[in-house]
């Protein structure tokens, strides 16, 4: 059965079949990346282009990994140091590249919107890998199979998103997601960065980490994103982390144990201390092997859609 | 039209013909595993299994499971395949690997299968045992080791193993598309 979506542009276009069946084809690659030989040739005959606008670790090299480990070829594109320097457009830039026979496209832009723009233009199936603050639906998707797997499934679990939740496109995908898998969820942090109407998405909100933190299951907590404030939003980094960061000592104070996770990268000592990072409740880095899979499923599953070359 | 091969008591005979065919081969299955492939062809496995220690005397035997989703050659031109699971719990390194399949057609779900079975080592030798084997619609040079019944169909045939633990009856069955 194959998604009801050609593009992977963002969580709320999926149907919650959709979701299922990305985790369960992820559940298999799980095990194909476990084995001696963690490749499959599925897809040696498919070539996708890395197109990233913005800078990125985690993501991308997870993307390359899902993509060689399902036997693809990759070429691998960022703006710095390319002909965007000089002025081309995002849909010249994407169909040279396509030009050279690419079958797929994965990209992240600093433009909200961008991957949906392009799939207005382009034949090619595209991946989201995150648009300005708008969406990253392959992280959402990383994070609640990584709930689904630590705690049985995601229904009815009360999941924290904690901090910058006004500039966070993993807020807004993991909002969506858990949403669509019947989880309760709530934002938190201080109230200049929580966007005013976001309750009407169905999501609790709340102002006081300790309560939130006794409220929840699960409590993902997100980056300071500096670069993407025009404005001072709150004084200081140190007045952040004094109300909103999150040590080993808060987590013992409460009444449960709490996971904890985080989407990368860690700003350690602001949003969350070294010794709540590396505690045993954190499971940041099954969300990073995770990913690898969860891609690995997506792309698979999205690829299928390709219409297959007419017979010479 | 359905035209029925096996019923259920042929069908014993032929599979208690077959673990007996096994065993002749691989006295003791000391260093012989057996693997299914997914999803239809382990019912037939776990029967042989099944078979195959009750003769012998309940001796362990590696038996692995595999699924050939990601090896298939027909990805784009057909919907995709929902996988299975792949349960391989032993090294294969230098044992004798009997494959074990329902319906042996045009050969390529035994492809599949063998290169999924490679990437987990490198077998001394593979065998292949199907129920039926449809001779003359093979589209690679691939022939089984044990056979149950040999059947010559023309494409527009098609032949349905039935399983009592899944579908509820065992029988074999070659229905003719209209």
């Amino acid at each position: 059965m194959p998604l009801s979506v050609k593009h992977l542009l963002g969580i709320n276009e999926l149907t919650v079949q959709d979701i299922e069946q990305i985790f369960k084809t992820a559940d298999n690659f799980k095990l194909v990346l476990n084995r001696p030989i963690k490749k499959v040739p599925t897809l040696r005959d498919t070539a996708i282009a890395n197109i990233f606008f913005e800078n990125s670790t985690r993501t991308r090299i997870s993307f390359e990994l899902a993509e060689k480990r399902l036997g693809a070829e990759t070429i691998n594109f960022s703006a710095s140091g390319s002909s965007v320097s000089k002025g081309e457009t995002l849909i010249d830039t994407v169909n040279n590249i396509l030009a050279m026979k690419v079958d797929m496209v994965v990209m992240r832009h600093s433009a909200s919107g961008a991957p949906w723009f392009l799939s207005q233009h382009i034949d090619a199936c595209i991946i989201n890998a995150g648009d300005g603050i708008n969406q990253h639906p392959t992280q959402a998707l990383l994070d609640a199979f990584s709930i689904r797997e630590k705690l049985g499934s995601v229904k009815g679990k009360r999941v924290a998103i904690i901090g910058d939740i006004m500039h966070s496109r993993v807020a807004l995908s993991n909002i969506y997601c858990l949403l669509k898998l019947g989880a309760e969820v709530m934002v938190a942090g201080p109230p200049t960065l929580i966007p005013k109407h976001i309750a009407s998405l169905g999501v609790f909100v709340e102002y006081n980490i300790k309560k939130a933190l006794e409220w929840c299951d699960v409590a993902n907590i997100l980056r300071i994103q500096l670069e993407r404030m025009q404005k001072p939003l709150f004084s200081t980094l140190r007045e952040y982390s004094l109300y909103y960061g999150i040590s080993k000592d808060l987590l013992d104070s409460l009444s449960k144990k709490i996971i904890i996770m985080h989407p990368g990268p860690i700003n350690r000592g602001v949003e969350l201390f070294s010794d709540a990072a590396d505690s045993k409740q954190s499971i940041i880095l099954n969300q990073v092997e995770n990913g690898v899979a969860i891609r690995m499923a997506v792309i698979y599953l999205l690829s299928g859609k390709r219409e297959i070359n007419e017979p010479i | 039209m359905i035209k029925t091969l096996f019923d259920s008591k042929k069908l014993n005979l032929t599979l208690h013909r077959l673990a007996h065919q096994l065993i002749e081969n691989h006295v003791g299955f000391n260093n012989t595993v057996i693997i299914g492939i997914q999803p239809r062809g382990i019912y037939l496995s776990d029967r042989i299994v099944k078979l195959v220690k009750e003769i012998i005397g309940n001796k362990p035997i590696e038996y692995g499971k595999i699924d050939i989703t990601f090896y298939r050659d027909d990805y784009h031109n057909n919907n995709i395949h929902i996988p299975s699971d792949t349960d391989i719990p032993f090294s294969i390194e230098d044992k004798t690997v009997i494959l074990i399949d329902d319906v042996l057609y045009t050969g390529r779900t035994i492809r599949s299968a063998m290169d999924a079975l490679i990437d987990f080592g490198r077998p001394k030798k593979v065998e292949l045992l199907t129920l039926i084997d449809r001779r003359f619609n093979r589209e690679l040079p691939i022939e089984p080791d044990y056979v149950g019944l040999t059947v010559d169909t023309i494409q527009t045939q098609k032949v349905i193993v039935y399983w009592q633990e899944k579908d509820g009856k065992d029988e074999v069955a070659m229905i003719e598309k209209s």
